[in-house]
């Protein structure tokens, strides 16, 4: 399996670049992910979407899609692609250390 | 007496409560809810917009489709009560039940886009999920002679995820039959990174597309269609013009799940992937297009999930425990994928594991290869739906497992 270095720690990652183990994931993990991912800076909004998206996971058992994210975190659809570049689900799924949503299939 | 009430003549809702008469203990009856007089054969509205005139066989009247014990109730559904079990219709009249099956399905939402459903809808932009709609873009299609056709499937799920390909595939071929191929530009807009979301499809699928000349436009997140200007907007600001648009619309559960408080942001039901009954319900069982699984909304899905239902009716009732886990419902799917040319690939794949090559359902023997076109595939296809009112829907015993199997596959080096 695939590792990467993030913040000073090893962790396991799949072939897409997501977390395979949400536990190894810290917020200078998410940092680092973010800066790869061209984010320089993670704001008090990224933070909202990324706590949301933590806490939702755990509950359901699966990374929530965009729509979910939109409707329930309280951040619009535009300011998710503001906050979060091209694909906000994806993007904002994979700092948050979680896997890749599957709303599909 | 007691009740076993079904919400949804669909697919789903016809093939459990035929598959219970007769297993039913006495004492029990089954009742069918659906507002709408016909039972309409789905997979045949593709092949409408391609000059397909068969639509008279695509549809049934739902009292034949249901065994003559089974109730039908030509009502509506305004919400579900579970607490006192019972279901309110519209009108007011209100259905008490004992056991609920939630089969109401998917429907297309429109107006979830802003300009999607203006005064264009049905002028240039057309969708092919309906009967209504498949049969005005047949018209659009025969007075298209060159152009931009863009097919835009705005937000996933979508009943039958491989439809948008089948729809570009055929449109190609419809095209060179009609010696204007050179003539059109075929754009996928898709909100996936990809053709397809299982990765060995999604290979085989999206080098399909770049044979056809078929443009893909990969993570287009749809926030308006500008119908006076032709164009598609997505969320990061992308525009795609067009001269035909085919819209996928955003599909939502029926409006009385979220009524009922009872659906996730789409009105799709969470539901226990295995066992199938609605989360938080001992007494509520969901199958087909209404649950929030993670497995296709397809016929073919709620044909394997039927089985478990019923199954697990009969064990509810017998108040043993319901069949769960590796026995219970495994995310099987099976689908069809029409390519042109009079042929047709076959993908086969569950919850883990996803499509690959091989051949269904015998080894070697097939006759359908997995994965890979064939002209078997396509008439496989098309004499699906002699089986389908003929076979699954009256719930007769097929020779395909509904669990799936890993025989004939061919495992992918990893």
């Amino acid at each position: 399996m695939p590792t990467k270095e993030y913040a000073g720690q090893i962790v396991n990652v799949n072939e897409e670049g997501f977390l395979v183990e949400s536990g190894q994931w810290t917020p200078s993990i998410a940092e680092a992910i973010a800066n790869e991912l061209g984010i320089d800076l993670l704001t008090d909004a990224h933070w909202q979407v990324i706590q949301f998206i933590r806490d939702d996971t755990t509950k359901q058992g699966q990374s929530p899609g965009l729509r979910r994210i939109s409707k329930l975190s309280g951040v619009s659809m535009k300011e998710l692609y503001q906050l979060f570049p091209k694909g906000p689900g994806k993007l904002a799924a994979r700092i948050a250390g979680l896997p890749k949503p599957q709303a599909c299939i | 007496m007691k009740k076993l009430l079904i919400l949804g003549g669909g697919t789903g809702g016809t093939m459990v409560a035929n598959h219970l008469v007769g297993k039913i203990p006495s004492g029990w009856d089954i009742t069918v809810v659906d507002p709408e007089a016909k039972h309409l054969y789905q997979p045949g509205l593709l092949f409408l917009p391609f000059g397909a005139h068969d639509e008279h066989k695509l549809e049934r009247p739902r009292r034949r489709t249901l065994k003559p014990t089974i109730d039908w109730l030509r009502k509506a559904v305004d919400r579900i009560d579970p607490d006192r079990r019972e279901v309110y219709l519209t009108g007011g009249e209100r259905q008490r039940y004992d056991l609920l099956v939630i089969a109401s399905g998917s429907q297309i939402r429109p107006e979830e886009t802003p300009g999607l459903l203006g005064e264009h809808w049905g002028d240039s932009v057309y969708d092919f999920y309906t009967l209504p709609g498949a049969l005005r873009l047949r018209d659009a299609m025969t007075g298209f002679e060159g152009g931009r056709l863009v097919l835009n499937v705005v937000e996933m799920p979508i009943k039958c995820p491989v439809a948008p390909l089948e729809f570009l595939f055929l449109a190609d071929d419809y095209f060179k039959r009609r010696g204007i191929r050179n003539k059109i530009d075929l754009i996928y807009a898709t909100p996936l990174d990809g053709a397809f979301t299982k990765p060995a499809a999604a290979s085989v699928l999206g080098s399909m597309l770049d044979e056809k000349g078929i443009h893909v436009e990969t993570e287009f997140n749809t926030a308006e269609v500008d119908g006076d200007q032709h164009v598609l907007r997505s969320y990061d600001e992308r525009e795609i013009s067009y001269d035909l648009l085919v819209s996928v619309p955003t599909h939502m559960g029926a409006p009385f799940i979220e009524a009922s408080g009872l659906g996730n942001e789409l009105s799709f039901v969470p539901t226990e992937r295995h066992t199938l009954l609605a989360k938080g319900h001992d007494n509520i069982f969901v199958l087909g297009d209404a649950t929030d699984l993670p497995s296709s909304k397809a016929g073919s899905v709620a044909h394997f999930q039927s089985g478990i239902v019923a199954q697990n009716i009969l064990r509810a009732i017998a108040g043993e425990r319901l069949v769960d886990g590796s026995d219970g419902f495994d995310g099987h799917a099976n689908c069809f994928v029409e390519t042109g040319s009079d042929k047709a690939l076959l993908i086969d794949f569950n919850y883990d594991v996803e499509p690959l090559p091989g051949h269904y359902p015998l080894p070697v023997a097939g006759p359908f290869s997995l994965l890979k076109e064939s002209r078997i595939n396509h008439w496989g296809k098309l004499g699906f739906r002699w089986l389908y009112w003929n076979a699954l829907l009256p719930a007769r015993p097929l020779p395909v497992p509904s669990r799936m199997s890993m025989l004939g596959k061919r495992e992918l080096a990893a």
